[in-house]
């Protein structure tokens, strides 16, 4: 199968390329930029003329609820939802039932994803077994079964001794450990940002400072062990500093933040809109500020979409009863977009944080349309405005803190492999 | 962001916290609450105003004595009243509320007074009923219990009329309570200039100072020169823990004894939301003293809640205005 997709302006951001090019595919890879492979006869042809060209999009914390969830979500709503935002790689977290802390899990899921052929899937392991924090997982099992890294995904390691040892473990063999800073015992009960909305509506707050020690301890011990880290959904101004030094130090760390965190902050909480129960809480605009500024600068590397599908009924409840978790990944695109656009960044930039950085924190090769790389491809049209809700969305998840909010950037087209798996 | 607690004429709809609430509804309320303060002394303690409404008490926390000056204040205004105690430990919560809200809906419950244990509850269930229903909030999680709140103020505008000449001291567990929330926010709405929190730090909560309030963590600075000294009631399960080491050290440092009122001014009045506990926040010598003004917080209590439900029913019952 050849494909040529023509007039589109193509924008890769590893190679630095934002202009109007012919993409020629073949056998499922990238043959041609711009300029027509000798013998190459597409058999397809794909107009791309006003749209955007670009790698899919890669996301780097998304939940699929399988196995275990599937009343919440199934592998084939949430792989359609990712295609039909752009993305054709993502990393799954572990926190499904049962845990993923098991090679036969792992292989099964990689497994059943492959067979759907849509997105690609790259599990986190589970870093400790059921996430209990106390026994490590079977960490070279798990990466030969596929896992590209160990997360605790929401849950801490509250022995500081057994993170250690954790991160000693994994240093010994390179892998990644994706770690979002919490401590739990600072958090424990929190649902909203402890500060001045939590105090006026009477929830109970989750501290700065539950982010702030965490991160401490972890980039302490990762310096001590020589940990390669990644934070996962940074969300304070400290948090961010705190980042910005221990990389100025060296450290082998990299570091993502939550379309959410980067867009909201505690006073969209309204009314107690439960759609605004998310971990990490939204914090204060001075906190937003900082992580805006900490992704233009480079501080954070990457966006993630935090993808969290719920029931409709587990948010029906009041916010503290009420699930934490907002779908993401079919925002991902635009709420990239609309940062850049606000920060006044080009396309190219604004696609950097969600392809060719989250590729490389991954370590796997996507996120970029070098020759003979796999043709996972994004067409997508930068100026329509479409609006957020839930008949809009593939994704079982329906609900979101943007549900009615129009953005722009709207995805045409997803290719994975050279096959096209998404057409709008 | 609509407010949900008003119409689109800006009539009250719900009433779900004070925050939120013009001043001009604060005055409509408590100014109905003073022509229905009589009615408890005639003969017939009862006016038509509600007759044939359904009211549901939901109480999905226990409570006693909100639930009853509800009751009473319904059966007043000629409501038919239904006391419920739900429940809420069964695993789906959010499903057994509004299961439990569309079954009285459909029983013909005109208005429902909510109290339950988490903050936004009453929003929550707002948020579901259709237009016609109307919500009051008898008190969620720590979040607001704006019935208090107003009662609370209807009472110091008996004692001290000009409200915009008073410093008012809020005392104790503001961290855990609704009802100082609702105090502040009505004090502040009213137009009172100087609303003061006392408490150790462990009993505030973030930022409280954004809520227009000045901290004390001392009582005889606090209490300095203030018109009304407003006590919180101190939850038997913080007594002794993280929050507070024990309840003798709370009443000896935070307790209100005729020693440290007496750095209030002369006339200070004395007010708690009840129920008290004698010896950890209040002195029985206070409490029964002559500044002290917590019964009649009770008796206009049902006046405020009285005033509350007509207003919210007005709409519906034309020509039988008090």
């Amino acid at each position: 199968m050849k494909i040529q997709i023509k007039n589109g302006r193509v924008i890769d951001p590893k190679n630095n390329i934002d202009q109007q090019l012919d993409v020629y595919i073949a056998a499922g890879k990238i043959v041609g930029l711009g300029t027509c492979p000798a013998d190459f006869t597409a058999n397809q042809s794909l107009d791309a003329s006003g749209l955007i060209v670009c790698p899919g999009l890669v996301d780097l914390s998304a939940r699929l609820r399988e196995p275990g969830d599937e009343y919440k979500a199934s592998l084939v709503s949430e792989l359609q939802a990712a295609v039909a935002g752009g993305i054709t790689s993502l990393a799954c977290q572990p926190d499904t039932d049962p845990v993923l802390d098991e090679p036969g899990l792992v292989e099964m899921l990689k497994h059943k994803a492959k067979q759907l052929q849509l997105a690609h899937v790259y599990p986190l392991g589970a870093l400790t077994r059921q996430l209990h924090g106390k026994v490590l997982s079977e960490m070279g099992e798990l990466r030969e079964a596929g896992c590209v890294g160990f997360s605790q995904a929401n849950i801490a390691i509250s022995d500081t001794q057994v993170l250690w040892r954790a991160m000693e473990y994994a240093a010994t063999f390179g892998y990644t450990l994706f770690l979002h800073a919490e401590e739990p015992f600072l958090a424990k009960d929190g649902v909203a940002h402890d500060g001045e909305v939590a105090s006026r509506l009477g929830l109970k707050g989750i501290p700065s400072a539950a982010e702030v020690i965490a991160l401490a301890s972890i980039l302490r011990i990762a310096e001590e062990t020589g940990a390669k880290l990644h934070i996962s959904r940074l969300s304070t101004a400290e948090g961010v500093a705190m980042i910005r030094n221990a990389k100025l130090k060296g450290l082998n760390i990299s570091c993502d933040v939550s379309a959410n965190n980067l867009h909201l902050t505690e006073h969209d909480l309204a009314y107690f809109d439960a759609n605004c129960h998310l971990k990490p809480p939204l914090r204060t605009q001075r906190d937003q500020d900082a992580l805006r500024a900490g992704l233009k600068d480079g501080t954070i590397d990457a966006i993630c979409s935090d993808h969290t599908p719920v029931q409709d009924d587990a948010k029906l409840a009041p916010f503290a009863e009420a699930e934490v978790g907002a779908t993401g990944l079919e925002l991902l695109l635009a709420l990239s977009l609309k940062w850049a656009e606000q920060e006044k960044l080009d396309l190219r930039q604004a696609l950097k944080h969600v392809t060719q950085a989250s590729a490389q924190i991954l370590g796997i090769a996507a996120g970029d349309l070098s020759i003979n790389s796999d043709a996972d491809i994004c067409i997508f049209d930068a100026a329509t405005y479409w609006q957020v809700s839930p008949g809009a969305l593939k994704s079982q998840g329906k609900n979101s803190p943007f549900t009615g909010l129009e953005l722009a950037g709207k995805v045409k087209t997803t290719l994975v492999r050279g096959v096209v798996v998404y057409q709008s | 962001m609509n407010n949900p607690q008003l119409d689109s004429d800006g009539r009250l709809r719900h009433l779900l916290s004070i925050e939120g609430l013009p001043k001009k509804i604060l005055y409509q309320i408590l100014d109905t609450a003073e022509s229905f303060v009589g009615i408890a002394e005639r003969e017939v303690k009862k006016v038509p105003l509600l007759r044939g409404k359904t009211v549901c008490n939901l109480f999905f926390e226990n409570s006693t004595r909100t639930r009853t000056t509800f009751e009473i204040a319904a059966k007043r205004l000629s409501a038919d009243v239904i006391s419920l105690n739900v429940s809420s430990s069964s695993q789906s919560k959010g499903e057994t509320i509004l299961d439990t809200i569309d079954n009285l809906i459909a029983m013909h419950a005109d208005m429902f007074v909510v109290r339950h244990a988490q903050s936004g509850a009453a929003h929550f269930i707002a948020k579901h009923v259709p237009e016609h229903i109307h919500v009051i909030n008898a008190g969620d999680g720590r979040h607001s219990h704006p019935t208090q709140g107003l009662l609370d103020v209807f009472t110091i505008r008996k004692y001290k009329p000009d409200l915009h000449n008073l410093r008012v001291a809020i005392v104790g567990d503001v961290l855990h309570s609704r009802v100082a929330r609702s105090e502040i926010h009505a004090l502040t709405t009213m137009g009172v200039p100087e609303v003061r929190v006392i408490a150790p730090k462990t009993l505030l909560p973030a930022q409280v100072e954004k809520l227009g309030v000045h901290v004390f963590h001392d009582m005889k600075a606090g209490l300095k020169d203030v018109d009304v000294v407003m006590m919180l009631r101190l939850q038997n399960e913080r007594m002794s823990g993280a929050m507070l080491p024990s309840a003798q050290e709370y009443f000896k440092t935070y307790g209100l004894t005729e020693e440290k009122l007496a750095y209030a001014k002369a006339d200070a009045i004395v007010l708690h939301p009840g129920p008290m506990n004698r010896g950890v926040e209040i002195d029985s010598s206070v409490a029964d003293g002559k500044q002290s003004v917590i019964l009649p917080q009770v008796t206009y209590g049902i006046a405020v809640r009285m005033a509350v439900m007509a207003i919210l029913a007005g709409g519906q019952i034309a020509g039988s205005q008090p």
